[in-house]
C-alpha cells in the first residue's frame, strides 16, 4: 500500500476513531469550484478523499451521482482535468490520500500505462473502478499494484465466503464494503448486519474495512463507525452541492461552505462513534 | 490495428473468461459477479440436460411456431435481376420477431434458478414484447425499461407489453434510447439481485450473455442451413442481416461461420450519414471500449464518454454491438457496412410492394444492402437474408415520414 494511505489509517486508528472517507465528483459543477471543494474537505475533517471521475453511463450510480457526472461533463471535465485537480490539491496537502473513483472506459481509452503514470504524477494513491471485478484484474489492478498504486475493491452483501478470498486477493489500501445491493444514494440499511459483515471481512484480511452506501448524516456515521474502520459518504455530499447551485447548475457562494458544514458534522459523527460504542 | 491470426474455427469462442479475442469479458460491479457466475453454471448444466433441450424444442414448435419458413422472394429476385434472394421468415414467429427464441430459452433458465421476477431492456419494443410474453406464459412479474424517446416512437409495442401485464418504465436519462434503458435495467438488477433475472435481449453484456443469446438464436441459422440445402442443394453465397446489438445476425451467421464459400455481411444503422454523430455504426465508425459488461466496438469520444447514436430504427439505436461481431470483424470473417435511414425506408417500401411483406425497419437495413448487391451477382448465386421482424410496430413512424398521415 502506498505510504500515504497506510500512514493515514494508522494515524486515525491511533486516535481511536474510524476514518472519514468523502466522495465528490471532479468537475462538479465546474473545475474551480470542485478544486475549492477538494481543498475544503480535509479542513472540515475528511481523512481520505475519493475523487469521482465522470462517465456518461454510470451503471452503478443513483440519480444524484448521475446528475453530478452530467454537470461535470457539461462543464468540460475530462480525465486530464481530473488529474489536474488532484495535482493542485497535492501541491498544498501532501498527507491526505486521494482515491480516484469511476468506471473503466475513460481509463481504457486514456491508455492504462499513461493513466497510471499520470495518476502517480498527480499524487493519486488509489483507484476504485466499479466495473472491474477480480476476474478482470489483468486490465488495471495488476498494472496498478506494480506501480504501487492501491486498488481498492468493493465487497458487497452478495460477496459470500466462497468468493471473499478472491475479492480480497489483490485488494490494497482498504476494503470498501458496500452495505447493500444497489446503486449509490439508496437508503441506509439496518446497521446490525453491517457490523456482522465487517467482522466477517476482517476475519479474512488485515486491511481496514470502510463502509459506504446510505451514510448521509452524522448519526449514520456514528452508528456505522462503531464497527467499521472507516465510513464513506458520497451521495450526501453530492446532494449538498446540487442543492446549492443556481437553476442553471452554476456554483453559488453557498456551495463550498455548504459542503464544509456537512463534512464537519460527519466528522463529529465519526469522532463520537467509538465513544458511543463503548457506552 | 493488427489483424489477429486466422483461427482454426470461427465457432470456438468464447474462451472460459468469456472473451472473443480482446472482446467480451465480464466488466460488471462486484454485486453482480456471483450471480453471473451462477448463471454461467446453470447455463452449462442446462445445455447438457436433455429435458431442458426437449422443453426448448417443444415450446419452439408449438408456442413460437418453429421452424420458420425459408421463402424464395421470386418477384424481388426478378426485379433486381441478379442473385436468388431467400428470406428466413423470423418475422412470422409468435410476437413478430426473432427475439422470442432467446426469451423462451432464458425464462426456462430463470425458472431453473428459482428467480421470481423478470426485468428486460428494450429499444424497438420487440424484445420487451417477447419478454412480457414469456413472463405471462410462465407467470412471472416483468418490468421492462424503455427509453422515453422509444416509448413514443414504438407506441404499439408499449401497449402490447402493458396488455401482457408487464410494467413499462420509461427512462428519460440521456437521449432516452436503448443505451439508457440498459443502464437503468442494470441499476434495477444490482438492487434486486436476489429475486431478479435480467433477461438481456441481445448478444451483448457480460459473459455468459453473448454466448448464451447466440446459442438460443442459432436455431435460425441451423434451420436455414437445412432448408437451403433442401431447396437448392447447396449453401448460400452470401448471408445478410441487420446488426444493432447483433442477436439476429449472430443467430443466422454462427452455424455457417466455418463454411469457406459463404460470405457474410452485417448491416449497421448509418442513420443520417457517418460524417456527423447521427448514426449507430459502431464497427464502421467506432472504436473498442468497455460498456455494459463487455469490451466491444463503441461510439465514443476521445475521453471515453459514450455517444448517443441515432437511427430511424429504435432497435438499432445503440452505440455498441455484441462482442462476437467485433471479433468477427477484426479477424475478417464478416464484413460490416452501414445503411442510411433513407435507404432503409426505400427498402421497406420495396418489400411491401413487391412481396406483400411489411418488414420491420431493422431488417429493412439488411434488405437495402441486399438490393445493392443482388444485381451485381450472377443469377445462379444465392443470397440468404434474415427477415428478423415484421413492421406492424413501424407503420405509424413510416406513415408520418412518407406524409401518409394517420
Amino acid at each position: 500500500m502506498t505510504a500515504r494511505m497506510e500512514q493515514r489509517f494508522a494515524d486515525v486508528a491511533a486516535e481511536g476513531r474510524p476514518v472519514l472517507v468523502t466522495y465528490f465528483m471532479g468537475g462538479d459543477p465546474d473545475f474551480d469550484t470542485s478544486l475549492a471543494i477538494m481543498k475544503a474537505l480535509p479542513k472540515a475533517g475528511a481523512d481520505v478523499i475519493e475523487l469521482g471521475v465522470p462517465f456518461s453511463d454510470p451503471m452503478a450510480d443513483g440519480p444524484a451521482i448521475q446528475l453530478a457526472g452530467q454537470r461535470a461533463l457539461r462543464g468540460g471535465q475530462t480525465l486530464a482535468k481530473t488529474f489536474e485537480i488532484a495535482r493542485r490539491f497535492r501541491a498544498e496537502d501532501q498527507r491526505t490520500p486521494i482515491v480516484l473513483m469511476g468506471y473503466y472506459n475513460p481509463i481504457y481509452i486514456y491508455g492504462v500505462e499513461r493513466f497510471l503514470d499520470d495518476a502517480l504524477d498527480a499524487g493519486v494513491d488509489g483507484l476504485i473502478v466499479v466495473d472491474l471485478p477480480p476476474e478482470m484484474d489483468d486490465e488495471l489492478c495488476i498494472p496498478a499494484l506494480k506501480k504501487d498504486i492501491n486498488f481498492v475493491r468493493l465487497a458487497t452483501p452478495t460477496t459470500d465466503d466462497r468468493r471473499l478470498p478472491k475479492v480480497l486477493e489483490n485488494t490494497s489500501g482498504f476494503v470498501y464494503y458496500v452495505s447493500m445491493n444497489g446503486i449509490t444514494g439508496s437508503a441506509l440499511p439496518d446497521p446490525a448486519p453491517i457490523a456482522g459483515a465487517v467482522a466477517r471481512i476482517k476475519s479474512h484480511t488485515k486491511l481496514p474495512v470502510c463502509v459506504g452506501f446510505g451514510v448521509k448524516t452524522a448519526d449514520h456515521a456514528r452508528v456505522i463507525g462503531a464497527s467499521a474502520d472507516g465510513v464513506v459518504v458520497g451521495t450526501a455530499i453530492v446532494n449538498q452541492i446540487a442543492s446549492s447551485l443556481t437553476e442553471e447548475g452554476r456554483a453559488t457562494e453557498a456551495t463550498v461552505p455548504g459542503v464544509e458544514a456537512l463534512v464537519r458534522g460527519l466528522s463529529a459523527g465519526v469522532r463520537a462513534a467509538r465513544a458511543a460504542a463503548a457506552e | 490495428m493488427n489483424q489477429p491470426p486466422k483461427p482454426n474455427s470461427f465457432r470456438a469462442g468464447p474462451d472460459e473468461d468469456g472473451r472473443f479475442g480482446i472482446f467480451g469479458g465480464r466488466f460488471v460491479a462486484e454485486t453482480l459477479m456471483p450471480l453471473i457466475l451462477d448463471l454461467e453454471d446453470e447455463w452449462k448444466k442446462a445445455k447438457s440436460d436433455p429435458s431442458f433441450q426437449a422443453e426448448l424444442e417443444k415450446l419452439g414448435a408449438h408456442y413460437i411456431g418453429r421452424p420458420s419458413p425459408l421463402y424464395f422472394a421470386e418477384r424481388l429476385t426478378a426485379e433486381l435481376g441478379g442473385a436468388k434472394i431467400y428470406f428466413k421468415r423470423e418475422e412470422l414467429n409468435h410476437t413478430g420477431s426473432h427475439k422470442i427464441n432467446n426469451c423462451i430459452g432464458q425464462i426456462l433458465l430463470a425458472k431453473r434458478m428459482g428467480k421470481t421476477r423478470i426485468i428486460a431492456e428494450t429499444g424497438a419494443g420487440q424484445h420487451g414484447v417477447a419478454s412480457a410474453t414469456v413472463a405471462a406464459r410462465f407467470g412471472l412479474p416483468c418490468v421492462v425499461y424503455m427509453g422515453a424517446t422509444d416509448v413514443e416512437r414504438q407506441a404499439p409495442n408499449v401497449f402490447r407489453m402493458k396488455l401482457l401485464g408487464a410494467e413499462v418504465k420509461p427512462v428519460t436519462a440521456g437521449n432516452g434510447t436503448l443505451k439508457d434503458a440498459m443502464n437503468e435495467a442494470l441499476r434495477d438488477w444490482v438492487t434486486n439481485v436476489d429475486s431478479t433475472y435480467y433477461l438481456i435481449g441481445t448478444a451483448a453484456g457480460p459473459h455468459p450473455y453473448p454466448e448464451m443469446v447466440r446459442d438460443f438464436q442459432s436455431v435460425i441459422g441451423q434451420e436455414a442451413r437445412e432448408q437451403i440445402l433442401e431447396a437448392e442443394g447447396r449453401l448460400p453465397d452470401l448471408i445478410v442481416a441487420a446488426v444493432g446489438g447483433g442477436s439476429n445476425a449472430i443467430g443466422i451467421f454462427h452455424p455457417f461461420l466455418d463454411d469457406d464459400g459463404v460470405k457474410m455481411v452485417g448491416v449497421e444503422a448509418g442513420g443520417k450519414g457517418l460524417d456527423g454523430d447521427e448514426h449507430c455504426a459502431s464497427i464502421t465508425a467506432g472504436s473498442p471500449g468497455v460498456l455494459h459488461g463487455n469490451r466491444t466496438y463503441l461510439l465514443q469520444d476521445g475521453d471515453g464518454q459514450i455517444k448517443e447514436g441515432h437511427s430511424i430504427s429504435a432497435g438499432l439505436d445503440y452505440p455498441g454491438i455484441g462482442p462476437e461481431h467485433s471479433w468477427l470483424n477484426d479477424v475478417g470473417r464478416v464484413e460490416y457496412v452501414p445503411i442510411m435511414d433513407h435507404e432503409a425506408l426505400e427498402a421497406f417500401q420495396t418489400l411491401t410492394r413487391f412481396e406483400g411483406i411489411i418488414p420491420a425497419l431493422e431488417p429493412s437495413h439488411a434488405l437495402a444492402e441486399v438490393i445493392k448487391r443482388a444485381p451485381k451477382m450472377r443469377k445462379d448465386e444465392i443470397i440468404l437474408m434474415n427477415l428478423s421482424g415484421r413492421g406492424d410496430k413501424d407503420i405509424f413512424t413510416v406513415g408520418k415520414i412518407l406524409g401518409m398521415g394517420q
